[in-house]
């Protein structure tokens, strides 16, 4: 422990607060809305975290719960069907839709472990995605490929928060605002994260991932207790997914496809599975840097070789590849693991 | 005495292999019994069913009750305590955190004296306490899930191959420790490859082939049977 532990937390709180004036009055909005995408990005691990940090079920279809809760946020507020219900309604509903499905992912791969797990959540998110793609006919619900446009602005206190307000003589654009809002909810989702883990319920999870027969000899119903991991950790990713819905005011399936999961999970695993504090760190960073390897990539080569030798799309992903590559190496348990995990590894 | 567990033609299959093929047997409480026999004989698919991590037909009575239509979990809190085949420690919790996992089901005030009572029994845990059950020896590992085990505060022991991995000096030591939990007063059930030890330490055995239990005698008897002795005792 730090001896000034509020110092720290006095110095995070600044820092969350003004990077979006800052990051928008230097690098524009557009970079805000890289951050906006961090916070989402964060509480999408974190509930991953449960799952694969936790309990130990490694899930690569984990997307699907956002998918869920975007598509409840779309068709509840949207002239597509004509509903418009307050956020504060759609939002814990869609966590409490998303945890169902998480339940119903849950129950048949009970007895399923490791990369036989991962096979079953793969096609149910595949799964998911392709009934979204194709749930236009015969009745139309989801309108199929062409997605879901014109969703409501997520609106707090009467004021749609895609629209600026001037404060303090800052004008805060619509990104900023919801930058706030994420940041407020993802430390929420820290914070239930952090309880839980102190729980019962987070002992009986870490128990079943390190030796599930031993956990039931210890007198812990193995079944409700992975089941609530499936559920809580979807939920997550089903607030997450209405923010994601509220923000973009436009839902298409291909942005629930394999990548996304297979990225969220590259967060948990990259940062330390089952470390809060590193999972965030996997969230934030690796939403970040691919969007600085896309803008920062062409002007370097400029300055490099005076002209643009690699496209910047291609060598991002490459960048990306050997980064990750070059921590699984060097820091086979991730970036910023548990500590008393680094200290056994040391040995 | 009382019989604690009793098991009438319990037989379990995976899938079409039947691995158990109706045995039935008792145990009385207090007594310390053993299950031998080679490789692939059924002790530990017999054990995993007691225990009721496996489905089987035929009727297990533990205190007098059926217990065969209970989930596993709620064993521990009837007294039954299983300390399975490879030990099953939880890997990347400290020693006395896996202690605390054995008293999960429990919310006594009690629990820290118990931890106590353990940490004397295990003085080795104690001094690794806040270590990582991953990293301690085999027989260490040994050591602390019977002591996880116990703090469950177990009427019925079922230890699946102590001996599994195990040095021989570590066995000793492993098999002593067994004998003092017997001599509190915990019946135990082992299940054991190592035939000769387990002889030495129980009462009574029950040689097992083939999913068949094929004698049943006291130690003595079993120790001076010219089959075992040929079989599993290597004479």
């Amino acid at each position: 422990m730090p001896r000034k532990p509020w110092l720290g937390v006095t110095l995070v709180a600044v820092a969350l607060v003004l990077a979006p004036i800052v990051v928008g009055a230097s690098l524009g909005n557009a970079w805000v809305r890289v951050l906006d995408f961090a916070a989402l990005y964060v509480m999408l691990a974190l509930g991953l975290n449960i799952v694969v940090g936790f309990a130990g079920l490694l899930d690569l279809g984990y997307i699907a719960f956002y998918a869920v809760g975007a598509y409840l946020y779309a068709l509840l507020a949207s002239p597509h069907l004509g509903l418009h219900w307050p956020v504060w309604a759609v939002l814990p509903l869609g966590a409490l839709v998303a945890g169902v499905f998480g339940v119903l992912l849950g129950a048949p791969t009970l007895r399923l472990r490791g990369d036989y797990l991962a096979i079953v959540t793969l096609g149910f998110g595949e799964i998911i995605r392709i009934f979204l793609n194709n749930l236009n006919a015969p009745i139309n619900i989801t309108n199929g490929p062409k997605g879901i446009a014109r969703i409501d602005p997520i609106t707090l206190f009467g004021h749609p928060l895609s629209k600026p307000i001037d404060f303090l003589g800052i004008t805060f654009s619509g990104v900023m605002l919801y930058y706030y809002l994420f940041v407020v909810l993802a430390l929420g989702i820290v914070f239930v994260g952090i309880r839980l883990q102190d729980s019962r319920i987070g002992r009986a999870w870490v128990a079943i991932r390190e030796d599930e027969v031993a956990a039931k000899a210890c007198g812990i119903n193995t079944r409700n207790i992975k089941l609530l991991a499936f559920a809580m950790g979807a939920s997550f990713g089903g607030i997450s997914g209405g923010l994601f819905a509220g923000f973009q005011e436009f839902v298409s399936p291909e942005s629930f496809g394999l990548l996304e999961s297979v990225m969220v999970l590259c967060m948990v695993v990259l940062g330390g599975m089952g470390h809060i504090p590193g999972v965030i760190l996997g969230g934030v960073l690796l939403s970040i840097l691919p969007e600085a390897f896309r803008h920062g990539a062409a002007p370097l080569q400029h300055a490099l070789f005076g002209k643009v030798v690699l496209d910047p799309e291609a060598l991002r992903m490459l960048l990306f590849g050997l980064a990750l590559i070059a921590v699984m190496l060097y820091r086979p348990a991730g970036l910023w693991p548990e500590p008393r995990h680094r200290r056994e590894l040391a040995k | 005495m009382a019989v604690l567990l009793d098991v009438l033609n319990l037989d379990v299959r995976y899938g079409g292999i039947n691995a158990v093929k109706g045995i039935s047997f008792a145990v009385e409480q207090g007594e310390m019994v053993c299950l031998i026999g080679a490789n692939g004989a059924g002790k530990t698919t017999t054990l995993k069913a007691l225990a009721r991590m496996l489905a089987s037909s035929g009727e297990i009575r533990y205190g007098g009750e059926r217990i065969d239509g209970l989930a596993s979990h709620h064993l521990i809190h009837r007294g039954l305590a299983l300390v399975p085949e490879g030990r099953g420690v939880f890997a990347r919790l400290t020693v006395a955190e896996n202690l605390a996992m054995g008293a999960y089901h429990r919310r006594d005030a009690e629990i820290d004296r118990d931890l106590e009572r353990i940490y004397e029994l295990l003085p080795r845990l104690r001094e690794r306490r806040g270590q990582l059950a991953g990293t301690l020896s085999g027989g260490e590992q040994q050591m602390l899930a019977i002591g996880r085990a116990l703090m469950g505060r177990p009427k019925l022991l079922l230890l699946d191959e102590p001996s599994m991995g195990l040095a021989p000096m570590m066995v000793q030591k492993v098999f002593e420790v067994i004998r003092k939990v017997a001599a509190e007063g915990v019946t135990i059930l082992l299940v054991e490859q190592n035939a000769r030890l387990a002889l030495e330490v129980c009462q009574r055995g029950y040689v097992m082939e083939s999913g068949r239990i094929t004698l049943a005698a006291t130690s003595d008897a079993l120790a001076g049977d010219a089959r075992v002795r040929a079989a599993y005792l290597g004479e």
